[in-house]
Protein backbone atom coordinates (compact mmCIF):
# COMPACT_ATOMS: atom_id res chain seq x y z
CA UNK A 1 0.00 0.00 0.00
CA UNK A 2 3.24 2.25 -0.14
CA UNK A 3 2.23 2.41 -4.01
CA UNK A 4 -0.36 4.56 -2.87
CA UNK A 5 1.07 6.85 -0.58
CA UNK A 6 4.33 7.33 -3.13
CA UNK A 7 1.66 8.05 -6.13
CA UNK A 8 0.17 11.02 -4.08
CA UNK A 9 3.63 12.46 -3.22
CA UNK A 10 4.37 12.36 -6.74
CA UNK A 11 0.79 14.35 -7.59
CA UNK A 12 1.68 16.99 -4.54
CA UNK A 13 5.06 17.38 -6.36
CA UNK A 14 3.41 17.89 -10.06
CA UNK A 15 0.64 19.72 -8.53
CA UNK A 16 2.70 22.34 -7.07
CA UNK A 17 4.68 22.65 -10.08
CA UNK A 18 1.18 23.04 -12.11
CA UNK A 19 0.33 25.40 -9.69
CA UNK A 20 -0.16 28.49 -12.08
CA UNK A 21 -2.04 26.71 -14.92
CA UNK A 22 -5.48 27.12 -13.02
CA UNK A 23 -7.89 26.14 -15.96
CA UNK A 24 -6.39 22.65 -15.51
CA UNK A 25 -6.21 22.59 -11.99
CA UNK A 26 -9.26 23.05 -12.34
CA UNK A 27 -10.31 20.55 -15.04
CA UNK A 28 -8.29 17.69 -12.72
CA UNK A 29 -10.41 18.59 -9.72
CA UNK A 30 -13.59 17.76 -11.71
CA UNK A 31 -12.20 14.29 -12.87
CA UNK A 32 -10.84 14.00 -9.06
CA UNK A 33 -14.66 13.81 -8.30
CA UNK A 34 -15.51 11.75 -11.07
CA UNK A 35 -12.59 9.34 -9.48
CA UNK A 36 -14.35 9.20 -6.05
CA UNK A 37 -17.93 8.74 -7.52
CA UNK A 38 -16.72 5.84 -9.54
CA UNK A 39 -14.61 4.00 -6.25
CA UNK A 40 -17.67 4.34 -4.01
CA UNK A 41 -19.55 2.90 -6.61
CA UNK A 42 -17.81 0.07 -6.66
CA UNK A 43 -17.29 -0.05 -3.01
CA UNK A 44 -21.33 -0.25 -2.96
CA UNK A 45 -20.97 -3.39 -5.75
CA UNK A 46 -18.61 -4.83 -3.47
CA UNK A 47 -20.92 -4.37 -0.53
CA UNK A 48 -24.04 -5.22 -2.45
CA UNK A 49 -23.05 -8.50 -3.61
CA UNK A 50 -21.43 -9.50 -0.45
CA UNK A 51 -24.55 -10.96 1.74
CA UNK A 52 -23.00 -11.28 4.85
CA UNK A 53 -22.16 -7.26 5.17
CA UNK A 54 -25.38 -6.74 4.20
CA UNK A 55 -27.03 -8.93 6.48
CA UNK A 56 -24.82 -6.45 9.34
CA UNK A 57 -25.30 -3.48 8.28
CA UNK A 58 -27.12 -2.84 11.82
CA UNK A 59 -24.20 -3.83 13.39
CA UNK A 60 -21.31 -2.07 11.02
CA UNK A 61 -23.23 0.88 11.63
CA UNK A 62 -23.43 0.88 15.55
CA UNK A 63 -19.51 0.34 15.29
CA UNK A 64 -19.25 3.17 13.33
CA UNK A 65 -21.41 5.48 14.89
CA UNK A 66 -19.44 4.71 18.62
CA UNK A 67 -15.65 5.65 16.81
CA UNK A 68 -17.18 8.56 15.55
CA UNK A 69 -18.62 9.99 18.49
CA UNK A 70 -15.70 8.70 20.79
CA UNK A 71 -13.11 10.78 17.91
CA UNK A 72 -15.56 13.97 18.02
CA UNK A 73 -15.70 14.03 22.05
CA UNK A 74 -11.81 13.21 22.16
CA UNK A 75 -11.33 15.99 19.58
CA UNK A 76 -13.30 18.65 21.25
CA UNK A 77 -12.31 17.99 24.63
CA UNK A 78 -8.60 18.60 23.58
CA UNK A 79 -9.28 21.57 21.66
CA UNK A 80 -10.87 22.84 24.26
CA UNK A 81 -7.42 23.20 25.99
CA UNK A 82 -5.82 24.07 22.90
CA UNK A 83 -7.91 27.33 22.94
CA UNK A 84 -7.30 27.74 26.82
CA UNK A 85 -3.66 27.68 26.35
CA UNK A 86 -2.81 29.07 23.05
CA UNK A 87 -5.61 30.87 21.45
CA UNK A 88 -8.28 32.74 24.02
CA UNK A 89 -5.01 34.87 25.16
CA UNK A 90 -4.42 36.05 21.65
CA UNK A 91 -7.84 36.94 21.12
CA UNK A 92 -8.02 39.19 24.64
CA UNK A 93 -4.77 40.85 23.76
CA UNK A 94 -6.60 42.16 20.20
CA UNK A 95 -9.39 43.06 22.17
CA UNK B 1 -23.51 19.74 0.95
CA UNK B 2 -24.71 18.85 -2.92
CA UNK B 3 -21.31 17.31 -3.26
CA UNK B 4 -21.56 14.67 -0.66
CA UNK B 5 -25.36 13.85 -1.57
CA UNK B 6 -24.26 12.81 -5.01
CA UNK B 7 -21.09 10.82 -3.62
CA UNK B 8 -23.59 8.73 -1.43
CA UNK B 9 -26.22 8.46 -4.40
CA UNK B 10 -23.71 6.73 -6.30
CA UNK B 11 -22.30 4.63 -3.51
CA UNK B 12 -26.63 3.65 -2.96
CA UNK B 13 -26.46 2.78 -6.66
CA UNK B 14 -23.64 0.46 -6.43
CA UNK B 15 -25.28 -1.37 -3.56
CA UNK B 16 -28.63 -1.46 -5.19
CA UNK B 17 -27.00 -2.84 -8.61
CA UNK B 18 -24.59 -5.36 -7.06
CA UNK B 19 -27.66 -6.54 -4.65
CA UNK B 20 -29.85 -7.17 -7.41
CA UNK B 21 -26.85 -8.38 -9.56
CA UNK B 22 -27.45 -6.65 -12.48
CA UNK B 23 -23.98 -6.16 -13.54
CA UNK B 24 -21.56 -7.55 -16.02
CA UNK B 25 -19.13 -9.52 -15.23
CA UNK B 26 -16.28 -7.56 -16.05
CA UNK B 27 -16.99 -4.77 -13.60
CA UNK B 28 -16.73 -7.12 -10.48
CA UNK B 29 -13.73 -9.31 -11.89
CA UNK B 30 -11.47 -6.92 -12.73
CA UNK B 31 -8.86 -5.04 -10.57
CA UNK B 32 -10.73 -1.88 -11.74
CA UNK B 33 -10.66 -0.21 -8.10
CA UNK B 34 -6.74 -0.90 -7.82
CA UNK B 35 -6.04 1.12 -10.70
CA UNK B 36 -8.94 3.93 -10.01
CA UNK B 37 -7.82 4.57 -6.50
CA UNK B 38 -4.27 5.31 -7.85
CA UNK B 39 -5.68 7.43 -10.26
CA UNK B 40 -7.38 9.56 -7.57
CA UNK B 41 -4.64 9.54 -5.50
CA UNK B 42 -2.16 11.29 -8.10
CA UNK B 43 -5.23 13.93 -8.82
CA UNK B 44 -5.84 14.32 -4.84
CA UNK B 45 -1.99 14.75 -4.65
CA UNK B 46 -2.25 17.65 -7.52
CA UNK B 47 -4.99 19.33 -6.11
CA UNK B 48 -3.13 19.51 -2.63
CA UNK B 49 0.14 20.87 -4.47
CA UNK B 50 -1.76 23.35 -6.53
CA UNK B 51 -3.33 25.19 -3.87
CA UNK B 52 -1.11 27.53 -2.24
CA UNK B 53 -3.58 28.41 0.64
CA UNK B 54 -2.46 27.02 3.56
CA UNK B 55 1.27 28.79 2.99
CA UNK B 56 -0.59 31.85 3.07
CA UNK B 57 -2.44 30.76 6.00
CA UNK B 58 0.74 30.20 7.86
CA UNK B 59 2.64 33.43 6.67
CA UNK B 60 -0.84 34.75 8.53
CA UNK B 61 -0.72 33.56 11.83
CA UNK B 62 1.70 31.74 12.55
CA UNK B 63 2.86 28.70 13.16
CA UNK B 64 0.72 27.98 16.37
CA UNK B 65 -1.78 27.30 13.85
CA UNK B 66 -0.32 24.09 13.30
CA UNK B 67 -1.28 22.75 16.94
CA UNK B 68 -4.78 22.93 15.93
CA UNK B 69 -4.59 19.86 13.48
CA UNK B 70 -2.33 18.36 15.74
CA UNK B 71 -5.02 18.72 18.52
CA UNK B 72 -7.08 17.05 16.48
CA UNK B 73 -5.32 13.92 15.37
CA UNK B 74 -4.25 13.80 19.06
CA UNK B 75 -7.70 14.09 20.64
CA UNK B 76 -9.57 11.89 18.03
CA UNK B 77 -7.05 8.71 18.26
CA UNK B 78 -6.88 9.44 22.17
CA UNK B 79 -11.01 8.92 22.11
CA UNK B 80 -11.38 5.86 19.63
CA UNK B 81 -8.38 4.71 21.85
CA UNK B 82 -10.46 5.26 25.08
CA UNK B 83 -13.20 3.36 23.78
CA UNK B 84 -11.23 0.60 22.30
CA UNK B 85 -10.28 -0.03 26.14
CA UNK B 86 -13.81 0.12 27.67
CA UNK B 87 -15.40 -2.28 24.90
CA UNK B 88 -12.32 -3.27 22.91
CA UNK B 89 -14.13 -6.41 20.69
CA UNK B 90 -12.36 -5.47 17.19
CA UNK B 91 -8.45 -4.91 16.42
CA UNK B 92 -7.76 -1.89 17.63
CA UNK B 93 -5.96 -0.54 14.50
CA UNK B 94 -8.88 -1.01 12.63
CA UNK B 95 -10.69 1.41 14.98
CA UNK B 96 -8.01 3.98 15.04
CA UNK B 97 -7.67 3.74 11.23
CA UNK B 98 -11.33 4.54 11.19
CA UNK B 99 -11.15 7.41 13.18
CA UNK B 100 -8.11 8.44 11.23
CA UNK B 101 -10.15 8.98 8.23
CA UNK B 102 -11.03 12.79 10.80
CA UNK B 103 -14.33 12.84 8.44
CA UNK B 104 -12.82 12.73 4.92
CA UNK B 105 -14.99 9.26 4.31
CA UNK B 106 -14.61 9.33 0.73
CA UNK B 107 -10.79 9.04 0.54
CA UNK B 108 -10.65 7.05 3.62
CA UNK B 109 -13.38 4.40 2.99
CA UNK B 110 -11.83 3.44 0.19
CA UNK B 111 -8.44 3.36 1.12
CA UNK B 112 -9.39 1.08 4.04
CA UNK B 113 -11.06 -1.13 1.78
CA UNK B 114 -8.60 -1.77 -0.70
CA UNK B 115 -6.57 -2.94 2.04
CA UNK B 116 -8.79 -4.26 4.96
CA UNK B 117 -11.52 -5.27 2.80
CA UNK B 118 -15.06 -3.91 2.48
CA UNK B 119 -16.50 -4.62 5.74
CA UNK B 120 -14.04 -2.06 7.45
CA UNK B 121 -14.36 0.04 4.45
CA UNK B 122 -18.54 0.60 5.34
CA UNK B 123 -17.58 0.93 8.70
CA UNK B 124 -15.49 3.76 7.68
CA UNK B 125 -17.90 5.18 5.46
CA UNK B 126 -20.34 5.30 8.00
CA UNK B 127 -18.03 6.82 10.71
CA UNK B 128 -17.07 9.60 8.85
CA UNK B 129 -19.83 10.49 7.30
CA UNK B 130 -21.33 10.36 10.87
CA UNK B 131 -18.72 12.93 11.89
CA UNK B 132 -19.56 15.39 9.32
CA UNK B 133 -23.47 15.02 10.11
CA UNK B 134 -22.34 15.48 14.12
CA UNK B 135 -20.51 18.83 13.04
CA UNK B 136 -23.04 20.12 11.19
CA UNK B 137 -25.64 19.51 13.53
CA UNK B 138 -23.60 20.57 16.83
CA UNK B 139 -21.15 23.01 16.07
CA UNK B 140 -22.69 26.06 17.61
CA UNK B 141 -23.15 24.04 20.69
CA UNK B 142 -19.59 22.73 20.62
CA UNK B 143 -18.22 26.12 19.87
CA UNK B 144 -20.12 27.71 23.45
CA UNK B 145 -19.13 24.83 25.59
CA UNK B 146 -15.86 24.03 24.41
CA UNK B 147 -14.55 27.06 22.89
CA UNK B 148 -14.05 28.14 18.94
CA UNK B 149 -11.61 25.38 17.92
CA UNK B 150 -14.06 23.02 19.21
CA UNK B 151 -15.95 22.74 16.12
CA UNK B 152 -13.23 23.12 13.84
CA UNK B 153 -11.47 20.07 15.26
CA UNK B 154 -14.70 17.93 15.32
CA UNK B 155 -15.44 18.93 11.63
CA UNK B 156 -11.39 17.25 11.00
CA UNK B 157 -10.84 17.17 7.41
CA UNK B 158 -14.27 18.83 6.40
CA UNK B 159 -13.53 21.66 8.24
CA UNK B 160 -12.22 22.90 4.77
CA UNK B 161 -15.13 23.08 2.75
CA UNK B 162 -18.56 20.91 3.57
CA UNK B 163 -18.75 22.33 7.48
CA UNK B 164 -16.67 25.80 6.68
CA UNK B 165 -19.87 27.36 6.56
CA UNK B 166 -21.24 26.58 10.00
CA UNK B 167 -17.78 26.95 11.42
CA UNK B 168 -17.29 29.97 10.24
CA UNK B 169 -20.90 31.15 11.83
CA UNK B 170 -20.14 29.22 15.30
CA UNK B 171 -16.76 30.41 15.77
CA UNK B 172 -16.78 33.81 14.26
CA UNK B 173 -15.00 35.07 10.90
CA UNK B 174 -11.36 35.41 12.03
CA UNK B 175 -11.59 31.31 12.83
CA UNK B 176 -12.38 31.17 9.07
CA UNK B 177 -9.04 30.50 8.17
CA UNK B 178 -8.14 28.54 10.89
CA UNK B 179 -10.40 26.37 9.75
CA UNK B 180 -9.46 25.81 6.04
CA UNK B 181 -5.75 25.62 7.08
CA UNK B 182 -7.15 22.63 9.52
CA UNK B 183 -8.85 21.24 6.92
CA UNK B 184 -6.18 21.27 4.45
CA UNK B 185 -3.33 19.80 6.59
CA UNK B 186 -5.60 16.78 7.70
CA UNK B 187 -6.69 16.20 4.19
CA UNK B 188 -3.29 15.82 2.81
CA UNK B 189 -2.38 13.39 6.45
CA UNK B 190 -5.28 11.34 5.84
CA UNK B 191 -4.44 8.82 3.39
CA UNK B 192 -0.50 8.92 4.69
CA UNK B 193 -2.16 8.09 8.69
CA UNK B 194 -4.80 5.55 7.69
CA UNK B 195 -2.26 3.37 5.76
CA UNK B 196 0.63 3.88 8.41
CA UNK B 197 -1.89 2.33 11.10
CA UNK B 198 -2.86 -0.16 9.41
CA UNK B 199 0.23 -1.01 8.52
CA UNK B 200 0.92 -1.76 12.27
CA UNK B 201 -0.89 -5.33 12.06
CA UNK B 202 0.36 -7.81 12.34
Amino acid sequence: MITVVAIMAIGILVGYLLRQKRKLIGFLERLTTWAIYLLLFLLGIAIGTNEEIIRNLPTLGGRAFIISVAGVLGSILLSWATYRLFFKKDEEKQE
Amino acid sequence: MRGSLTILAFFAAGILLGFKDMLPQWLTATDLSSYALYLLMFLVGIGIGGDDRALKAIKGFGLHIFLVPLTTIVGTLTGVAAVYLLLGQEPFTDMLAVGAGFGYYSLSSIIISEIRGPELGVVALLANVMREIITLLMAPIFARYFGKLAPISSGGATSMDTTLPIITASSGKEYAIVSLFHGIVLTILVPFLVTFILSLQS
